[in-house]
């Protein structure tokens, strides 16, 4: 309130000013329309002010001046002298008290009932002004308090923004310079100390343009009981978070789609008061407005406990107003059903009200939030309501944001909006491909994959497998990995609209120059997620949510009944075919069973020993991972089911991954990824290739041995009687010359991640596939 | 003033665009790429600390690409706020022409009639006048 009461006061000194002269002028002329209007305009806003503000005795003075003067408008009272000295009078004493109102001191009470009751036509204010001289002492005799504050156009803290923006750039190429020509301490300090005050410059002008979002929520409460009044309806309103800070204009942005939420909640959502009873709900409606900074995000909740949006009428109502096949609405989730009221030219309501239902409608809203970067979601239960989020950008224009390039294109991203970095094959991620589309598994969850390059339509640079996974949480809720080929840096970033055709393409947020003046796009991970189809994990419905086909992921998976009698599960994507081979063809060579089949041999898992059936055939599935085959013997095969990629894992890895539900069963999950490390693994002891470890190296003999054992090796250690048999030596990049051994070929294994610091053809030691792919090239090269 | 035009040649064409709605005339080197938008955003250029947005003229017209080689010519103009860079083969004259832009009759493919303001006569010559707005805009099949 206080704050308020500052602007009152501020704006009545600034408009009483040039009003001085406007009074004088009207005295003389007290024809003069513009005057009088301009003196109306004054008490009338004074009026209104002081009405909300709760100041009793400006109100009635004022209350009483503009009646006058509103007479003397319609014409029914001619500005006589009387008038003209009443209103002074009233406007000085307006004056008055506001200086005593910032000074903090009390104004002396009475003579306010003089000066109005002069204004009554007929008396003679010369009786009632020299009274009120009298009575009060002029207060402009004491010192004036300093103003606390001054008005500014917010054009000027535009300009002023644009200036700072322009500023960083000039500091972010000056940076660059620098870099370029080398170290020089003087200048890097004399510079540091210039970032500084660059980087506080831009935080306090930002700050200017900062706004408690009160002002947008103190028009509420009227306004929701107007509506209800109108409709007869009852609401309770709840409004909390009116101390979050936004952006002025973004404030102004979202004042009509709020507006225009809070009526469809009142108009749509709430019920009447005996509707509610009849639904054993209390008679008042509840409409709750919250606003919360999250990151670099506002959220603005709007949720009513209303009757909620029949998901099943909405959908009626687009196929008859022909926004969708009836077909589609048969397979939509209700997540897409939702989705609806967004659609240009729907409404819920069966009759057009005065207060929504006029074709302005959601459509609208969301557009609008949209054009400022924001997104709208809805959440809704029938019955018990209805809960609408607006999230939208504090500020659009300077964002800590991730670069990152895509074979020669660099882009950045909000960073908020990221979750973690991975590496597509670090020890804990695994990429894989479900039917034409990749899905990470990072630490066991799954993470749909978006490969930028394809997406865009560039060529990447780098083989998949060395990519980088930047996992994104979309403002709209989707979670997933963009491919990326490497991350560059980390950076502030002024960030400015692109022009509509570049915004039309809705992946972008904006456009950005960062030091290397290459102007860059800003990604907007919403509309990537949107353009690539990843969808949002229906998190917002309760475990009790009565709809059960809500978005779930979910992976083609093949049940089969194993040669042990159980029945296991393989994801469909690698099976290539089932097949019956003759038992013939299955023959124990080389330490394992091999299958030869169309020619090849393949490695053949799933049994000990072949179980031919009774026509001596063993069933077989041929699975592929593109290079290589093998085979899984089987039973039968008992159903493809749609199966949730998740699985619980097996505690160690082996031919089963982990279990699955298949409805009320558990299943357990052949591992492929295992069977086809192990396929060239079965090798006899002594026919397996010896791989020679360092033998100072502890860490090789604890940590690596088994790793490459499982990849099929024996592990010996430099000096041992056979190590000239060896067929690939491993030493650590940092031991300048290893110890004496045969000319096998060498693996280096780097104890960093980053690849710049480490001898050229390093590996790291933890990078397990770089390890394998790193001793099958050694291999080869024998 | 307003009678003043910029004189530029596109694709062996001269054509005339009125020089109060150009900013500048700019040198063009590196383009970003803008993956996904329109055939005739060619990409985005710095001209100082603003951003660029460069419209392929040729798609816009809809007669093949823009030629990318070297440094390219832009005509800057401002529209909505935004700001564009027009690629032109050539910036061949600033001219007084004062005559109002006559009507077209027929002849024009699609992608320069839409394009198109009129006609308006230089040394005995006739120019075609664009409407960089509509250009920004795009083919006209698009802008539909």
């Amino acid at each position: 309130m206080d704050e308020l009461l500052g602007e009152f006061i501020a704006e009545t000194r600034e408009t009483l000013e040039p009003l001085a002269s406007e009074i004088v002028a009207w005295e003389l002329a007290p024809d003069d329309r513009a005057r009088l209007d301009s003196i109306f305009r004054f008490v009338h806003t004074v009026k209104g002010s002081c009405g909300f503000l709760d100041l009793p005795r400006l109100e009635r003075l004022s209350h009483a001046a503009e009646g006058a003067l509103a007479e003397v408008r319609e014409g029914s009272r001619r500005p006589d002298k009387a008038l003209v000295s009443g209103v002074l009078c009233i406007i000085d004493r307006i004056g008055e008290l506001v200086e005593a109102l910032a000074a903090g001191e009390p104004y002396p009470e009475g003579g306010d009932d003089a000066l109005i009751l002069a204004l009554e036509p007929g008396n003679d204010p010369d009786e009632a002004a020299p009274a009120s001289a009298h009575a009060q002492p002029q207060p402009q005799a004491g010192p004036r308090a300093p103003a606390r504050s001054i008005r500014l156009p917010v054009e000027l803290l535009d300009r002023m923004m644009a200036g700072v923006s322009d500023m960083v750039l000039a500091r972010n190429e000056l940076s660059r310079r620098l870099r370029d020509r080398g170290n020089d301490g003087s200048i890097d300090a004399a510079f540091e100390r210039l970032s500084t005050c660059v980087a506080e410059m831009r935080e306090s002008i930002t700050r200017t343009r900062m706004q408690r979002i009160d002002g947008l929520f103190s028009a509420l409460p009227r306004m929701v009981r107007d509506l209800s009044a109108d409709l007869a309806k009852q609401v309770l309103l709840a409004v909390d978070g009116g101390d979050v800070e936004l952006d002025r204009e973004m404030i102004e942005m979202i004042r009509d789609p709020l507006t225009h939420i809070v009526r469809n909640a009142i108009d749509h959502g709430i019920e009447l008061p005996a509707e509610r009873q009849a639904a054993g709900k209390p008679a008042s409606g509840t409409l709750r407005v919250l606003a919360r900074q999250s990151g670099n995000q506002i959220l603005i909740e709007v949720a009513d406990d209303g009757g909620g949006i029949d998901d099943e009428r909405l959908v009626q109502k687009a196929i008859g107003a022909g926004l969708i096949a009836r077909e589609r609405a048969a397979t939509m989730t209700r997540t897409e059903r939702l989705e609806l009221i967004f659609s240009a030219g729907l409404s819920t309501a069966t009759a057009v009200t005065a207060i929504s239902g006029r074709g302005v409608g959601m459509d609208v809203v969301r557009a609008n939030v949209e054009r400022i970067g924001g997104t709208v979601d809805i959440d809704t239960q029938p019955g018990r309501g209805c809960r609408l989020t607006l999230r939208v950008p504090m500020t659009l224009t300077i964002i800590p944001a991730l670069t990152f390039s895509v074979g020669a294109e660099l882009f950045a991203i909000p960073r908020g909006a990221i979750d973690e970095i991975v590496r597509a094959s670090g020890g804990s991620v695994v990429v894989e491909r479900v039917g034409n589309s990749p899905v990470a598994r990072i630490r066991g969850e799954r993470v749909p994959v978006v490969a930028l390059d394809a997406l865009l339509g560039i060529d990447s640079y780098i083989d998949p497998a060395r990519a980088i996974l930047v996992v994104v949480r979309a403002s709209s809720g989707e979670r997933y990995a963009l491919l990326v080929d490497s991350v560059q840096d980390h950076e502030e970033l002024v960030v400015k609209p692109a022009a509509p055709a570049i915004m039309a393409t809705g992946i972008y947020a904006g456009t950005t120059l960062p030091d290397n003046g290459r102007p860059m796009l800003l990604i907007n991970p919403a509309g990537v997620a949107h353009i690539a189809g990843v969808q949002a994990p229906d998190a917002s419905m309760s475990a009790k949510s009565d709809v059960p086909e809500a978005v779930i992921e979910t992976i083609p998976t093949l049940l089969f009944r194993a040669v042990d009698g159980a029945v296991r599960a393989i994801r469909l994507g690698l099976v290539e075919r089932i097949e019956d081979v003759p038992s013939t063809a299955v023959a124990n060579v080389g330490g394992r069973l091999r299958l030869s089949h169309d020619g090849r041999i393949v490695p053949l898992f799933g049994c000990e020993a072949v179980v031919p059936d009774k026509y001596d055939c063993v069933r077989v599935l041929l699975l592929g991972d593109g290079s290589s085959e093998i085979a899984y013997a089987i039973r039968e095969v008992v159903d493809i089911h749609a199966l949730s990629p998740d699985c619980l894992p097996a505690s160690t890895p082996g031919p089963i991954a982990g279990v699955l539900l298949v409805g009320e069963m558990q299943v357990e999950l052949i591992d492929c990824f295992w069977l086809f490390a192990q396929a060239g693994a079965g090798l006899g002891a002594a026919e397996r290739p010896l791989c020679l470890f360092d033998r100072d190296d502890p860490w090789m003999r604890d940590v690596l041995r088994p790793i490459v054992e499982q990849a099929g090796y024996r592990v010996a250690y430099s000096g041992d009687p056979d190590d000239q048999a060896a067929a690939v030596m491993i030493l650590s990049a940092e031991r300048e010359s290893g110890p004496p051994v045969s000319h096998a070929p060498v693996i280096r294994l780097r104890a960093t991640a980053d690849e710049d610091h480490a001898a050229s053809g390093s590996v790291y030691r933890y990078d397990r596939s770089g390890l394998i792919a790193a001793l099958v090239a050694a291999q080869g090269g024998r | 003033m307003d009678s003043l035009k910029l004189i530029a040649r596109i694709a062996d064409q001269e054509v005339a665009i009125a020089t109060s709605l150009i900013e500048s005339v700019v040198e063009v080197e590196a383009i970003t790429r803008v993956p996904l938008a329109a055939p005739h955003i060619a990409g985005l250029a710095a001209l100082r600390s603003r951003v660029l947005t460069i419209i392929d003229t040729y798609a816009a017209l809809e007669i093949g690409h823009s030629p990318r080689e070297g440094i390219l010519q832009a005509v800057v103009v401002t529209i909505d706020h935004h700001l564009y860079g027009l690629l032109v083969d050539e910036v061949v004259d600033v001219a007084a022409i004062a005559s109002e832009p006559d009507l077209l009759h027929a002849g024009l493919s699609r992608g320069w009639a839409h394009a198109a303001l009129g006609l308006v006569e230089h040394n005995g010559k006739a120019l075609l006048e664009l409407d960089p707005a509509r250009i920004v805009a795009g083919p006209a099949v698009l802008a539909a």
